[in-house]
């Protein structure tokens, strides 16, 4: 069936299988390759992106319930080629090594800085709960969340 | 892992989605948040002919105050009731739940519509949503009906609701012993579920225990009013020996789950703790 969803700005529209995950379909048929398969069965974060300004799984949505919506992936986060002030503090931080989890990561610490600009770091901890670092970064990713939040003062 | 085929409609209303349940039968399920049914279809332990999707439907997307009771649409999400200033100042065991569902991306997307509907032994809303002593309001083809909690929830996975209806409201009392209601957890450290969940909705007068409801999630098949704690503690006046003799009631002469991680005895010691714990923290 038709499915159309505007991903970072660009409106595109496919004919989709229902049972298409939205993981798959921005991956496979978008090429929008920076949004992660991890577990797969929503519980590593890895996949998170926004759908319509909230951070969801996207290996546990299907392409169909998102017709109509406005996405936002990793892809969209630097503006003109300029990193996003997320991105940035996590480059600065080091707060990643092999770099897996780390679409999922920035896109879940923006939403935290959304909702609580000025987070603890026990509410930082708490917020990131759904995304797992299988390198145990999270000591620097912590540290880069931080960092965001005071560069946004 | 991808999901079997299947049909998907997307329902443009409530009476829509009950007309298409009707016309497309067994194989139907409705879906909300999707984040309990998607798994399963991913595993291929669900395989529904038809899915009809009322995830997007705002008319069932809302949190009001009637006077009596709070009103919540079943397709309010955890994150609209974890972040609702309403229902932690009239119902804060809800809202401390709701908190404490999943993580932040399942809480995004989950409803409490769904959760009731889905009826998971291991959920965290069913103990609350007896302690809160709450109303389930249902609709089908021959219009609604309202179910009490305590007749909601019959078996494992299974619920009162019938097959072509629809969960669409819950009402929570805003009465005194809700405005002055908690949750605890003891959760699994990976998957979140509760092993223990205890939720209490207590008032007080003059020192003493006017109105207490305690309910359990996690603890056995179904989700259940604890009498036991509730009848040692009622007018009673509230002190750290009252509060000990009531708590070491908790989940007497229930059959309790056991499993790899927690025994049914340790799973019973704990729904004892957190029962402490919890009347405790609101006397």
């Amino acid at each position: 069936m038709k499915v159309s969803m505007t991903v970072n700005g660009t409106a595109f529209e496919h004919d989709v299988e229902p049972r298409t995950l939205l993981v798959q379909h921005l991956r496979e048929n978008m090429g929008l390759t920076g949004t992660h398969v991890g577990c797969d069965t929503s519980s590593c974060g890895a996949c998170t992106i926004l759908v319509n300004g909230e951070t969801v799984k996207s290996c546990t949505l299907l392409a169909v319930q998102c017709d109509g919506a406005d996405i936002k992936t990793i892809e969209g986060m630097a503006t003109n080629g300029d990193l996003h002030p997320i991105q940035e503090s996590f480059r600065e931080k080091h707060g990643l090594q092999c770099g897996f989890c780390t679409p999922g990561m920035i896109l879940s610490s923006w939403q935290l800085l959304e909702r609580n600009p000025k987070p603890s770091e026990g509410e930082i901890r708490h917020a990131l709960e759904g995304n797992f670092c299988r390198c145990t970064g999270y000591d620097n990713i912590v540290k880069a969340v931080q960092h965001a939040s005071q560069q946004s003062a | 892992m991808i999901p079997e085929s299947f049909d998907y409609q997307r329902a443009s209303s409530v009476s829509d989605a009950i007309s298409l349940l009707h016309q497309h039968g067994e194989g139907a399920k409705i879906l909300a948040g999707g984040h309990s049914l998607v798994p399963t279809m991913k595993l291929r332990l669900s395989t529904p002919a038809t899915l009809i999707d009322i995830g997007d439907l705002t008319e069932l997307k809302y949190i009001s105050d009637k006077g009596d009771y709070l009103a919540i649409g079943a397709g309010a999400t955890h994150w609209m009731l974890e972040s609702s200033d309403l229902i932690q100042q009239k119902a804060p065991a809800l809202s401390q739940s709701a908190g404490q569902v999943g993580d932040v991306q399942v809480r995004n997307r989950g409803t409490i519509g769904g959760v009731l509907a889905h009826s998971d032994p291991q959920a965290d809303y069913p103990g609350v949503i007896l302690a809160l002593n709450a109303t389930i309001v249902v609709q089908g083809s021959g219009g609604e009906r309202t179910i009490a909690a305590a007749d909601y929830f019959t078996g494992l996975w299974e619920t009162a609701l019938e097959e072509t209806e629809i969960l669409t409201e819950v009402r929570i009392p805003t009465d005194n012993a809700n405005a002055n209601s908690c949750y605890l957890k003891f959760p699994q450290p990976a998957s979140r579920y509760p092993y223990v969940g205890c939720a209490v909705a207590m008032s007080t007068a003059g020192g003493s225990c006017a109105e207490i409801r305690v309910g359990f999630s996690g603890v056995g098949e179904t989700a259940f009013r604890d009498s036991g704690v509730e009848n040692a503690l009622q007018g009673q006046a509230l002190s750290e020996s009252s509060i000990a003799a009531a708590s070491a009631k908790a989940a007497e002469g229930r059959s309790v789950l056991s499993d790899v991680f927690v025994s049914e005895e340790y799973r019973r010691a704990m729904a004892q703790v957190y029962a402490k714990r919890a009347l405790s923290q609101l006397s």
